[in-house]
């Protein structure tokens, strides 16, 4: 997969949010296979003294996407990508202006207005956006190097609620589509990539199942069976059977009733 | 002087630099901090040199685990 401008190998990007353990983490970012990874930035504590997820990261070799999580406003999360800039030494931001705190769905409105303020200031955007089509072109006009629908709410663990409108998504996009958000289990990720989705963004699928390595694999490989099966091209959906052995040749051994 | 930092008044000497802040909160500047001096992002490069003065706003933010 080509992103920003570069070349990736796996098309299954982690988020790093709600792990039980930096150990945990650590497992299943092994597991996934995963070339890029979330981070978010937060007050320091100091009275809480929290490892840093960044030295499982540096040490894994693994490229940091930071994220504005948790930002209302286009002006929350120019400043925070700026901050994030300059903490991480990297232009990328994975873009994220939230409405409301029970659904956690995208502000359409601010969320363009963000995206069109950092592409000028020179970031690689990847906007987390509603399944909304027109509003994944206008955020692919105004530069973003990829648009990153939800497939339901962030944590709902419901898969793709409307696979009509990630297929609009895909049929239209020229830069990459990432589905973010929703994913419960390995079937939701394959089912992304059947339908044409380029990568698959994942956090609380993993970090939150019993076996948070053996989730992150059980993803990893649903993703590269959905992007396979894309690419063989799936069989059309019939109302009819159709015999998959042919009626030539059947020899007479009775009378059909 | 008065200096509010990660929402807490502090009371700091006068002249202290946001290093010195930065300096009183993290073991080290490592990779994955930043500071916001009044809501505008400081390069790690000026925090030597930037010098708070009474009611300054300050971040001091750090990488966590998160989306």
């Amino acid at each position: 997969m080509n992103l920003g401008g570069r070349p990736w190998r796996s098309r299954l990007i982690m988020g790093t949010g709600g792990f039980r353990s930096l150990e945990e983490l650590e497992a299943a970012l092994v597991a996934s296979e995963a070339e890029i990874v979330t981070v978010a930035l937060r007050r320091v504590d100091t009275t809480r003294s929290t490892a840093s997820p960044l030295d499982v990261i540096d040490r894994l070799g693994l490229f940091v996407l930071p994220n504005t999580a948790g930002c209302y406003t286009a002006r929350e999360a120019v400043r925070t990508a700026h901050l994030a800039r300059e903490a991480f030494e990297t232009d990328w931001i994975k873009l994220e202006v939230i409405g409301d705190d029970r659904t956690l769905y995208p502000d359409a409105v601010e969320l363009l207005a963000a995206a069109e303020q950092l592409v000028a200031d020179g970031f690689v955007v990847l906007p987390y956006t509603n399944d909304d089509p027109i509003l994944a072109r206008r955020l692919e006009s105004v530069g973003c190097a990829a648009v990153m629908p939800l497939g339901s709410p962030i944590g709902a663990g419901r898969g793709i609620d409307n696979e009509h409108h990630i297929r609009l998504i895909v049929e239209q996009a020229e830069v990459p589509v990432i589905l973010d958000a929703g994913i419960g289990t390995a079937s939701d990720a394959a089912q992304a990539m059947e339908l044409g989705c380029d990568a698959v963004l994942c956090a609380s699928a993993i970090a939150r199942a019993d076996e948070p390595a053996r989730m992150a694999t059980a993803i990893r490989l649903a993703v590269e069976a959905g992007y396979e099966a894309r690419r063989a091209g799936r069989i059309p959906r019939r109302l009819h059977a159709e015999p998959s052995t042919s009626p030539l040749g059947l020899a007479e051994l009775g009378e059909h009733a | 002087m008065t200096v509010r930092i990660n929402g807490e008044q502090r009371e700091l000497e006068d002249a202290t630099t946001l290093a010195d802040v930065v300096q009183s909160l993290v073991e080290q500047a490592e990779r994955g901090v930043a500071v916001a001096l009044d809501g505008d992002v400081v390069p790690r490069s000026e925090w030597e040199s930037t010098t708070l003065s009474d009611g300054a706003h300050v971040e001091v933010l750090r990488a966590v685990q998160g989306g």
